[in-house]
């Protein structure tokens, strides 16, 4: 079909362009960005584990790093990252199960997730702050 | 393949102002896409005026008045005006439905209107629907039995019956389908949500005998599988009818029938 459109002249109507944002949908995005933006923290936290495998010094270095204020900023997204698509991956095991898709509950689940994984994160970053011996 | 802007040839500029209000009325503004295939200029957006007192409440009025009253040269699909043919769909205020069953009141300030996303323009509101019947087509969408034929018809119990409600109503308007995004990046190799749906009706009719070659033949990694749940085809349908769910139960199906 790529293909046609060469051969043919016609114009590919527009699509992302014109569609309404819709919660659902920008859920669904949000859900694969935080997939993604899960490895690279992933990596961060292999990193970190590492560091602490080789030594004081460069653990030192490394979880100076993290205590930055852009490494607490970097912590804090992939905190959300985490918990948002934990919860988004509890919204499609439900669907995998034939149940949700009444428009209202969809629309109920797609707020109720995304106040669940800001909610959540930002507690566990009030626990971390507040904690003794936390941040 | 995922491209978020639209080719050269696509870019949409701003087109003419056919009227202005005149007078006294409830004049409400309509933007509508045009493309003429015997041009060489890009899509435009033109502009009207339509006076809501002097027309009927459906957009498909304001479009039909439109082509009698000021532009006949605007080109769309319509037919039945009463929701079934499936002809009128179109991207109406942001998402697709039928302009026949669209309120205008439902809308607030301009209306604008754009053919079915992500489709060939054959012209203006106008989209090439080939592939999207050629993919119906695939599923083979049509009663397929292998015990002798009865004498009369192929009977049904009344609880085999009501599983096709929500699945038989639907007018293949393809809203559904070119709402989606996988469909969008996919739209050769993913079958999208209308005609999954059409499969679900065919393997859960108690006459099809055929439920195991058709359900075969949706295993796959583009076919079935690139539905995500994104759930515009389900929140665009016209008819009120649950692609997305039609396609959950396919792919239960999917993983039931290896135990």
């Amino acid at each position: 079909m790529a293909n046609a459109k060469l051969q043919t002249g016609r114009p590919l109507s527009p699509h992302l362009q014109i569609y309404r944002p819709m919660l659902t949908m920008m859920m669904s995005i949000a859900h694969r960005i935080t997939g993604a933006a899960l490895y690279f923290g992933t990596l961060a936290l292999a990193w970190w584990l590492i560091a602490a495998a080789t030594g004081p010094e460069y653990f030192n270095f490394v979880n100076g790093l993290a205590g930055t204020l852009i490494g607490k900023l970097l912590l804090f997204g992939y905190t959300w990252a985490l918990i948002h698509h934990m919860i988004g991956g509890i919204r499609h095991f439900i669907w995998d199960t034939g149940r949700g898709f009444d428009l209202s509950v969809v629309e109920f689940m797609a707020r109720a997730s995304l106040a669940a994984s800001l909610g959540l994160t930002v507690l566990i970053w009030a626990i971390a702050l507040i904690a003794p011996g936390g941040l | 393949m995922v491209e978020f802007t639209l080719p050269k040839n696509s870019k949409i500029t701003e087109g003419k102002t056919w009227n202005k209000p005149r007078g006294k009325g409830d004049w409400r503004e309509f933007r509508v896409y045009r493309w003429c295939p015997e041009t060489q200029d890009n899509p435009r957006v033109d502009t009207y005026a339509v006076n809501l007192e002097d027309c009927g409440p459906m957009v498909l009025d304001a479009l039909i008045k439109i082509k009698s009253d000021i532009d006949p040269t605007l080109t769309f699909r319509r037919s039945c005006r009463e929701g079934i043919c499936g002809s009128c769909a179109m991207n109406i205020d942001g998402s697709n439905t039928l302009a026949c069953t669209r309120g205008m009141d439902e809308i607030r300030g301009t209306v604008k209107i754009y053919p079915l996303p992500h489709q060939q323009v054959v012209k203006d509101l106008v989209p090439d629907l080939t592939n999207f019947f050629a993919q119906h087509r695939s599923i083979q969408p049509w009663l397929q039995t292998e015990t002798t034929e009865p004498p009369n018809e192929w009977k049904q119990s009344r609880e085999d019956r009501e599983k096709l409600d929500g699945l038989y109503e639907c007018i293949l308007c393809a809203c559904c389908s070119t709402s989606c995004p996988s469909y969008w990046w996919n739209p050769d190799r993913y079958l999208g949500p209308a005609v999954l749906l059409q499969a679900y009706r065919w393997v859960i009719d108690s006459r099809d005998e055929a439920t195991g070659e058709r359900l075969d033949n949706l295993e796959d990694p583009f076919r079935l599988y690139r539905c995500h749940t994104i759930l515009n085809c389900s929140k665009a349908c016209p008819k009120g009818l649950n692609p997305a769910r039609a396609i959950a139960e396919l792919k239960k199906m999917m993983i039931e029938r290896r135990y």
